[in-house]
């Protein structure tokens, strides 16, 4: 397209006056920029000089329609982020440089302002500046060399996070061992809870897993990350939430980078696993989250015990108290065994000691027995009741006693009173 | 579905039992019960593990901010 416009200002009225072939093709039909025999055309000569503005407008209709929107690569330098939140800067090499311009609405898709001396690729198209007379490359995309711009977006986010404590390592919470709802924000159409519906399966684990979908990659990704994990801390029924999505390119990725999603992930009430792409990939959310899990399959097996483990642990607690019951049980029957040893001895001692005694006593009653006084040919006078009679007071007249010789006794009764015996 | 609180408390409880049975001083009759009790929770447990089951459902919010989980259409 061919720059046409020509402010009304100039006077004349010819609006294809300054149509320039060199910058493209005309429409059918256009005239000629110098059509033959036509009056002199503005600028021509001092009498029609045109005026600043109409050179610098008409520049930009020319320049601006002249490109296409490229990427051009170079050097930044001289950067500055506007107060009115526009970025400007330089992009130069060895010989030549132009000014440049992102407008703030053009910084959402650029992971982070670029530094000065970053080697960078900007896609945008080459204005003019009417009002200056100037040249700028207006930018709505950047990159750097080595992926610095979002290297440097991660450090920012990283730091500012940290400067809220987020990072703190006092700030994980333990999972839950036997969590019964296990929410799991990602792609429902996403290699991650495939994986993750397989292994909590394959492990028997007895929970719910409830879906919160969001998209894990796209303009969007960050927004509803954001939402599904808000949504998961409102409803407020899951024991921990898995956020996370498979692997992928390193820009697919980038949401789970998004500080707006970090922050979520931190301020979710429920215990949290991030499990983001592969082994490799660490993202913000790693660092922010309770647990980071390598991969989505990770991150399943961290949320649910094995049923297998499970077995595994009751068996432990089957064998540790069957172990602790039969020692108990031997401890006491080694007692037991011990105290009857020593209850027979001191049985045995005991009789022992009383069998002599009663030896003594027996030797003493038998020197003490009349018995052998009898045999010896004395006797003894008993009343009929038993008594022993050994006093001729204790003998009335008529009587009855007895007598009690060595072999047997004798019935006898007092013939006379007095101390005669009958 | 196993009333999941239910099982951390049986393994809880089992660890007690098992904590009070190896220490010094229990009396037989306890001894014996906390046995017979141990028991018992193991039995249930590994009954509670046996009918183990995965659900897969999805979150949906209503329109007036409560929620509901819903089984996907499969």
């Amino acid at each position: 397209m061919t720059g046409r416009r020509l402010p009304r200002s100039v006077g004349r009225s010819d609006p294809d006056l300054f149509s320039v072939g060199a910058f493209g093709s005309e429409s059918p039909g256009s005239p000629r920029l110098e059509p033959p025999g036509s009056p002199e055309y503005p600028g021509e000569s001092a009498r029609s000089a045109v005026a600043v503005s109409v050179l610098t407008q008409t520049a930009r209709d020319v320049i601006e329609g002249a490109f296409i929107p490229l990427w051009v690569r170079g050097e930044i330098s001289d950067f500055k982020s506007h107060r009115n939140g526009h970025w400007y800067f330089c992009l130069r090499d060895s010989t030549a440089q132009i000014r440049c311009v992102v407008w703030k609405r053009d910084q959402r898709g650029i992971p982070a302002p670029p530094d000065d001396g970053m080697q960078v690729a900007a896609f945008g198209r080459l204005t003019v500046y009417a009002a200056r007379g100037e040249m700028q490359y207006t930018v709505t995309r950047l990159e750097a060399e080595g992926d610095g711009l979002r290297r440097k977006a991660l450090e920012i986010t990283r730091a500012r996070l940290e400067a809220d404590g987020l990072l703190a390592p006092d700030r994980k919470r333990p999972l839950p061992r036997f969590p019964r709802v296990i929410a799991v924000v990602t792609s429902p159409d996403g290699a991650a809870l495939h994986d993750i519906v397989s292994v909590v399966r394959r492990r028997g684990a007895d929970v719910r897993l409830v879906i919160v979908p969001a998209a894990v990659q796209g303009q969007t990704a960050p927004e509803e990350l954001c939402f599904a994990l808000d949504q998961v801390d409102r409803w407020g029924g899951a024991d921990v939430v898995i956020v996370g999505r498979g692997g992928g390119a390193r820009e697919d990725l980038w949401a789970f980078n998004d500080e707006r999603v970090a922050r979520a992930v931190a301020a979710c009430r429920v215990p949290t696993i991030s499990a983001v792409g592969h082994e490799t990939d660490t993202s913000i959310c790693d660092l922010v989250a309770d647990l980071r899990a390598a991969t989505p399959t990770a991150a399943a097996e961290a949320a649910t015990p094995s049923h297998a483990e499970l077995c595994a642990e009751l068996r432990k607690h089957s064998v540790r108290i069957a172990g602790a019951m039969r020692g108990g049980l031997r401890t006491r029957s080694d007692a037991l065994r011990h105290l009857g040893r020593h209850l027979a001895g001191a049985a045995n001692h005991h009789v022992m000691q009383r069998r002599g005694a009663l030896q003594s006593a027996a030797a003493r009653l038998h020197a003490l027995s009349p018995v052998a006084t009898l045999a010896r040919g004395y006797s003894v006078a008993r009343s009929t009741a038993g008594a022993t009679l050994s006093s001729a007071d204790a003998f009335r007249p008529g009587m009855p006693f007895e007598l009690v010789v060595r072999d047997g006794t004798v019935q006898a009764r007092v013939r006379t009173p007095g101390g005669e015996v009958a | 579905m196993i009333d999941a609180t239910g099982f951390e408390h049986r393994l809880g409880r089992l660890e007690e039992i098992a904590r009070a049975l190896e220490a010094d001083g229990v009396d037989l009759a306890q001894a014996l019960a906390l046995f017979e009790e141990g028991i018992e929770q193991l039995r249930a447990a590994a009954d509670e593990l046996s009918r183990a089951e995965t659900h897969v459902q999805r979150l949906v919010e209503r329109s007036d901010g409560t929620f509901e989980v819903i089984d996907p259409r499969e």
